[in-house]
């Protein structure tokens, strides 16, 4: 076969674009452990830096001696923020528009902080030399709680901006409130609520939870002092942003700063903010002139880098007697640790939380949340997660169960009657968001069908019947989410963090002999944009995936872009490369037109050639059109073939899904067994099919860890309880469900190729699917509402409140 | 801290250096012979991405010193390669069954899949779950890795009798 005699089909099927499951190019290197990540890094003289942290979590500092430690054999030196402050560095901006101490500065705010960085030959050396460092404290009374945080004889944490009651996100009401978000009507809300048939009203709590990637953080900082030019590897989300902030805090300028991602161990939110061991390795590299790496062990990274969630979201919703939905209020405490360090664009301090109506027609709805300081790690990080969708939808998918039992209603029919539906989109929510397109009524019903719903409540119905009757210990669950997910920041008109855009890149360049390399400001950790993106790229411009290199994470070489979280990939740099690709195209038909001697008008794209419009034999492969962009004299068209786009997207994408979960519980020792677990997911058009469902499969395995029992716990010393891996719940294979997934296809109307984005989805709706199921098997002994995570000792305890123990 | 001579034969090729005994063995490999294929999530033996194979056993090498891998023989991930240097069957598996997303808890979970299918040939899923319950992964669900290690075992087998 020539290329005369293919069919579209079989040049299509050659290209691997989208919509196949293309296996994954990066797995070649991975498997055989060829993989590049920053640990990996090796260069001659490399120093190791390793931090001294705080054993408590309310403490003044006074004195810190660190004259042992430097007298050990192969330490190099040993930082304190005295030594940082110099250089105005003892303290950087945090992304939220607070800032946060580099090393203690007089005292600490939370277990395992910062407070004196050791340079040493190893790491063991450093190691052992940090434990040589003597800090003198004294303790303060810790905080934990951000209601009592709240409270007017509430210690003040923060002194160094005590009194001080403009915030950078309005006034704050006490020393230890950070903001106060409002979004909505709130006199309309108060009348609803007032007026309603009924109104259902629950404290709803998500946990603070850690997004802890099998890679904890890292870096290598070199400073080259000849050329002045400073390189940083680092496992950053978002390299871009990180050399501009690196450049706007070291007065370095940014063509002297180059930052490399290379290959990330998962990411999920942990490595998109700037952490101590970043800014003290680059000051150590340049004070010594030699490469320093820092890595963090496991232990830190649970302690000090990113937590996420940690929100009280007191709700209530109102709704006639048969059940349609008028109102939603919801204040939300937000407990934010020591410094305020999210990671939301900077007119969101409470992110995306008024995503909070979800998928539900909800005309009247008032949000408020109060951002508080707390003796506990910073972060609030978006976890496999769009800026707080996931407390969002927590919220909402709890309040429907709640008001399904208050109006004594099947919280399915419940949904099912309150669903936008398909055709109010584009649809205006009532806290301020233009949904872009949906159809919750076809996913939910496609769902129910799937897991033959009612099947199953008769079947609950029945085992219900066994329990009361004394032949069985296990009550049965059944969890049902219909979630909305926002993703794809964003706008830049109002989607900016630190001032950056949240715009994002592609650039291509098609070699003469046809095949390409492309870069992208994102950066995967294990999404697989190596092999994504190149099938986009070769849907659009008709050039197999199998000849594209995709690059990503080097500042140097890639267009700025804002990288890789809130699953803006797709959506925003996904776009981009279909934009860029678009424009290669758009030239490509010009010199196949000069070379078929027809008129631009005359000639159409058909998979991979341009062929003459009524005569499909007379074409020009993208590979003849390429080296004739290099090779031949086109008049009026400049050689070369290649393009690059910064695309500015005109809106967020809303990705959604229906999730169903079964379980049984057994009352007697509160462990929890899934039976089943049905997702179906509408993330728009489906790139990579194979991908999407491992996305699938990774992000609900999250979600059951977040639900049952992974969490970052404090004492009320404030000391971290779950600080290892023995504490901290991470499902094993052992206790980890298979899935079922399914799908169905709304495109997303403004984006290229109308992808929305899927990595986060089923973190989002994962979350609350499990907690309902656990829910729902105790709805009928009373329970409305018990928080996460739901493991065996808290299910226990419920069913022992609720009696159940005899 | 003085240093102790250590001799251990790693991928088949026999390896001398100079290390301080309480040198952990991951970092022996990582740091002194350049195998970074075996990684560390945790230094605490929960996560198992440093899993190594040490004489006919999955090990945790971040909970092995050097001193006592004196004289052993030691594979990792690097080891399973073809001898061509294409992929090994489990490595391919893992491809084709997308048992992999970031690649860090990769190498660990092929060595031990390793380990697995000569310890029992034919696992059912149960056994293979059971199996890499010391491997912990964030970014699959496992589920893909499952199916991978169960289509090792029957191209595996499948060679065998090709070969018998
Ligand atoms: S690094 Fe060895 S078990 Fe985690
Ligand atoms: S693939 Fe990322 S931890 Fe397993």
């Amino acid at each position: 076969m020539n290329e005369q005699t293919l069919t579209p089909e079989q040049r299509t099927a050659n290209l691997k674009g989208m919509g196949t499951s293309r296996k994954r190019v990066e797995d070649v290197r991975f498997t055989q452990g060829k993989g590049n990540y920053v640990d990996d890094i090796k260069m001659d003289g490399m120093l190791f830096g390793d931090f001294v942290r705080s054993p408590y979590a309310h403490a003044r500092v006074k004195n810190i001696d660190t004259s042992a430690a430097a007298a050990v054999p192969g330490v190099v030196a040993v930082l304190t923020a005295a030594d940082l402050e110099p250089l105005g560095l003892h303290w950087m901006p945090t992304l939220a528009g607070d800032k946060q101490m580099v090393l203690a500065d007089g005292k600490v705010l939370f277990q395992g902080q910062e407070v004196a960085y050791v340079i040493a030959e190893d790491r063991y050396i450093a190691a052992d030399a940090a434990e040589l460092v003597e800090v003198d404290y004294e303790e303060l009374p810790v905080v934990v709680d951000p209601f009592k945080a709240l409270e007017p004889d509430a210690p003040v944490l923060r002194e160094d901006i005590a009194g001080n009651m403009e915030g950078a996100h309005g006034p704050r009401k006490h020393n230890n409130h950070i903001f106060t978000w409002e979004q909505g009507d709130k006199d309309a809300t108060e009348a609803v609520l007032a007026e309603a048939d009924v109104v259902a009203e629950e404290m709803v709590y998500y946990h603070r939870t850690h997004p802890c990637p099998l890679e904890t953080c890292g870096c290598v900082a070199s400073m080259d002092k000849v050329t002045g030019k400073l390189t940083l590897y680092g496992t950053f989300q978002a390299p871009h942003a990180i050399r501009t902030v690196v450049s706007l805090i070291s007065g370095l300028a940014e063509h002297n700063i180059r930052v490399i991602s290379p290959d990330i161990g998962g990411g999920f939110g942990n490595k998109v903010g700037a952490y101590s061991g970043y800014v003290c390795s680059v000051v150590a590299s340049i004070v010594t002139g030699k490469p320093v790496k820092w890595v963090e062990d496991r232990m830190e990274n649970l302690m000090s880098t990113a937590f996420a969630r940690d929100y009280w979201m007191q709700g209530k919703i109102a709704a006639t007697k048969e059940g349609k939905i008028t109102g939603l209020w919801c204040h939300t405490t937000a407990d934010h640790g020591g410094f305020d360090a999210c990671a939301d664009p900077t007119k969101f301090p409470a992110g995306f939380m008024n995503i909070c109506t979800g998928s539900y027609d909800i005309p009247t709805a008032y949000l408020t949340v109060d951002g508080v300081y707390t003796n506990k790690a910073p972060g609030g990080v978006a976890y496999r997660c769009s800026f707080r969708v996931t407390e969002a939808a927590y919220f909402i998918e709890r309040m429907i169960e709640i008001l399904a039992i208050r109006l004594n209603m099947d919280a399915a029919e419940l949904r099912r009657i309150n669903f936008i539906r398909a055709d109010q989109f584009p649809y205006q929510s009532a806290l301020g968001w233009e949904y872009d397109s949906g159809d919750y009524h076809t996913a939910w019903d496609k769902a129910m069908k799937a897991v033959g719903y009612d099947g199953l409540r008769a079947e609950q119905a029945q085992q219900l019947a066994d329990f009361n009757a004394g032949k069985t210990r296990k009550l049965m669950g059944i969890g049902l989410t219909h979630f909305t997910e926002i993703v794809g920041a964003g706008p830049v008109k109002n989607c900016d963090i630190l001032g950056l855009g949240m715009f994002d890149s592609c650039e291509i360049r098609i070699h003469p002999t046809g095949s390409a390399i492309a870069r992208l400001g994102t950066i995967s950790q294990g999404q697989g944009h190596a092999t994504t993106f190149a099938q986009i790229i070769a849907s659009e411009i008709g050039i197999p995936a199998d000849d594209i290199t995709l690059e990503e994470g080097d500042t140097d070489t890639a267009p700025y872009g804002l990288g890789t979280y809130g699953s803006r990939s797709t959506p925003v740099a996904g776009a981009a490369t279909a934009m860029a690709g678009r424009k290669i195209r758009a030239k490509a038909q010009m010199i196949a037109a000069y070379l078929l001697e027809v008129h631009d008008d005359d000639v159409e794209f058909d998979v991979d050639r341009f062929v003459v419009t009524g005569a499909p034999e007379r074409f020009k492969t993208m590979k003849e059109i390429a080296f004739a962009a290099y090779n031949q004299a086109i008049p009026g068209i400049e050689p070369g073939l290649e393009a690059v786009s910064y695309y500015d997207p005109p809106n967020m994408t809303y990705p959604f899904g229906a999730y169903v979960c079964v379980l049984d519980i057994d009352v007697d020792t509160g462990e929890a067994d899934i039976r089943s677990f049905y997702a179906l997911d509408d993330c728009g058009t489906r790139i990579n099919p194979m991908i999407i469902e491992g996305q699938v499969h990774g992000g609900l395995t999250e979600a059951l860890a977040i639900a049952m029992g992974q969490e970052i716990a404090y004492d009320d010393m404030g000391n971290v309880k779950t600080g290892t891996l023995m504490d901290f719940f991470w499902p094993t294979a052992w206790e980890t469900p298979n899935y079922q997934t399914d799908w169905t296809t709304t495109p997303s109307p403004h984006h290229p190729i109308g992808a929305k984005g899927v990595g986060e989805s089923p973190n989002v709706g994962g979350v609350p699917c499990f907690s309902n199921a656990v829910h729902d098997a105790f709805r009928s002994f009373g329970l409305t509402q018990s928080h996460m995570p739901h493991d065996h000792w808290r299910i226990w305890k419920t069913a022992n409140g609720l009696g159940l123990h005899g | 801290m003085s240093k102790m001579h250590v001799k251990m034969t790693v991928n088949g090729k026999a390896v001398e250096a100079l290390a301080e005994p309480r040198t952990l063995l991951i970092h022996f490999l990582r740091e002194d012979l350049k195998i970074t294929g075996p990684h560390i999530g945790c230094e605490t033996s929960h996560c198992g991405a440093c899993t190594v194979d040490l004489d006919g056993k999955s090990v945790k090498a971040c909970t092995v010193f050097v001193a006592q891998a004196n004289g052993a023989e030691v594979t990792t991930v690097e080891g399973l390669v073809n001898d061509d240097g294409s992929l090994g069957v489990i490595q391919e598996m893992f491809r084709e069954h997308h048992g992999l997303q970031c690649g860090f808890c990769t190498p660990g979970m092929i060595t031990r899949a390793h380990l697995l299918l000569q310890e029992n040939p034919t696992p059912s899923e149960e056994d293979i779950r059971f199996g890499i319950a010391g491997n912990l992964c964030r970014c699959t669900g496992y589920q893909n890795i499952v199916k991978a290690i169960a289509a090792s075992a029957d191209a595996l087998n499948a060679q065998k009798e090709a070969a018998e």
